[in-house]
């Protein structure tokens, strides 16, 4: 078994264009994404979910940022790393995320861990 | 209680409070002494009673004969007795009469740090459950033999080696820290844990002593409650989960001896009494911020404790079984959740995932599959119930398997 980590990222101005209906339904259905995974004992690391405009960028010492995240299509909302043989298996435990029923953009990057 | 059972009860119970008592008193490295006069005291005990009948107080009795014996032994054993009188120099007066202190209050001390002794981490598990029979509950070899369903040379060499670990370790006889008792806590209630369970799913014919194996676990883990220390939410909430578990006693088992399912039972056979017991300690254990696997089991359990189906029963127990999922995987909880998402969602939903699990070789990924395939489809469920006939260790299990098959 080999640890993937998935990295979601998400457009939150999309997000915001839900009706609070939807926003639940969505986060039940990932919950119960996560829980399905962990059934099937290959959950390595429930993760977290990020507190979207929390973020902070360093390029030096001296250059720090806020984080750009929450302004781009493409922002960081969370991370947690599942146990699998291969990458499609994995990839086809990314493809039943909820994110892909809706049409509001968002990805999941898929990244095997090095044990090294 | 008629003699035949009240006189191994009285040795169970008269037993471990001897034994608990000598080792807190010559220490845990001498526990072979302590179970010599135990029983020399109960082989005296079986002589006396055979021939004159049973004393008035056969519990007074057994102390005394037992204090006896202690005493004698240590004004024969000067490098004993040298050994413990230092250490009881200052709580005078220094005679043998208050070395052996067979006081309710001692004895209840004694089986406490017992306990944590016996569950100290450096002694496998397995090791730790047979001791805990042993000198915990006062078991016989062949007791314990009969609950591991093994042989009695089997028991005795893990009873021998557990004893090497805990003389070798200096393990001694007392309550951890307090910054300690926490986590040497867990140890303590996984192996009660296990000890209940051991009594309460391994079924077999000789169900009484199996029964009692569950209120052994019920006992000890009903001491923790009552000693301030370890009064945690985690010990209110294990103790929750067995009372429910075991208000259903009556109720699992049928005149042939027979194992009858959940949902066949009767439900005016469950004993309301353990019911309210569970629910009080249920509560008792929600106080603080810790949320255990105890809790999460003794919520299942308080539910099912409702026979009927509700939506927010099966909503109840799936969210309880997804966080336990989410503590620590097992695969009978990822099965059970399986089966908690087909009555709170739907069979079909359930089916799906069921099918992922791929738990091919477990005869309940068999069953269960089979439960949720008969009203959908036949054949499927005639599949896996004969996988699951087919990979059932016991002959309980393989009765309930094969009256789903005729039921089909």
């Amino acid at each position: 078994m080999k640890d993937f980590l998935f990295i979601f990222r998400v457009d939150y101005a999309g997000m915001g264009r839900l009706s609070a209906e939807e926003l639940q339904n969505v986060a039940a259905a990932a919950k119960g994404w996560i829980e399905n995974i962990a059934a099937q004992n290959k959950l390595a690391d429930k993760g977290n979910r990020l507190i979207p405009g929390s973020g902070k960028v360093l390029r030096s010492k001296d250059i720090i940022t806020d984080g750009p995240y929450v302004e781009t299509k493409e922002a960081i909302n969370g991370y947690l790393i599942i146990k699998s043989a291969t990458i499609e298996e994995a990839v086809d435990i990314a493809k039943n995320n909820p994110l892909f029923k809706l049409n509001i953009g968002g990805s999941i990057e898929i990244r095997e861990v090095s044990t090294i | 209680m008629n003699d035949d059972k009240l006189i191994p009860h009285l040795f169970r119970t008269e037993y471990r409070k001897i034994i608990a008592v000598l080792c807190k008193t010559f220490g845990l490295e001498h526990i072979e002494i302590a179970e010599d006069i135990a029983s020399d005291t109960f082989l005296q005990a079986s002589e006396t009673w055979g021939i004159k009948g049973l004393p008035d107080n056969p519990a007074a009795w057994l102390t005394t004969v037992a204090k006896n014996k202690a005493k004698n032994y240590l004004k024969h054993n000067k490098i004993l007795l040298d050994k413990i009188m230092p250490g009881i120099k200052y709580s005078a007066p220094q005679t043998e009469e208050t070395i052996i202190d067979l006081s309710t209050e001692n004895i209840r001390d004694s089986q406490l740090k017992m306990m944590f002794a016996v569950c100290h981490p450096c002694i496998a598990t397995e090791a730790q459950i047979a001791l805990a029979l042993r000198v915990l509950c006062g078991f016989g070899i062949d007791e314990i033999a009969s609950a591991f369903l093994t042989n009695k040379a089997t028991i005795n060499k893990r009873l021998v080696r557990a004893k090497d670990k805990l003389r070798r370790e200096k393990i001694s006889i007392e309550l951890p820290l307090p910054d300690e008792i926490n986590n040497r806590l867990d140890v303590v209630l996984r192996t009660l844990y296990l000890l209940y369970n051991e009594g309460y799913y391994t079924s077999q014919n000789e169900n009484i002593l199996r029964r009692e194996l569950c209120y052994e676990a019920m006992r000890l883990t009903f001491s923790l409650i009552e000693n301030e220390q370890t009064n945690l939410p985690q010990v209110n909430a294990l103790f929750a989960l067995m009372s429910f578990h075991a208000s259903r006693f009556d109720a699992r088992m049928n005149e042939k001896g027979e194992a009858v399912l959940y949902d066949e039972q009767d439900e005016t056979l469950w004993d309301k009494k353990l019911i309210q017991q569970g629910e009080y300690f249920l509560q008792q254990s929600s106080r603080g911020k810790q949320l255990s696997k105890y809790h999460l089991e003794a919520g299942i359990a308080y539910w099912h404790t409702y026979k009927e189906d509700t939506k927010e029963k099966w909503e109840n127990i799936l969210q309880l079984y997804n966080q336990l999922l989410m503590l620590e995987y097992s695969p009978v909880i990822a099965l059970n959740r399986t089966y908690a998402l087909s009555k709170a969602n739907s069979i079909d939903e359930a089916i799906a995932e069921a099918e992922k699990l791929q738990l091919t070789h477990n005869h309940l990924y068999h069953t269960l599959l089979g439960e949720l395939y008969k009203n959908k489809n036949v054949q499927k469920a005639a599949f896996h119930f004969s996988e699951a006939l087919q990979l059932a260790k016991t002959p309980e299990d393989k009765q309930l398997i094969q009256r789903k098959i005729d039921a089909l």
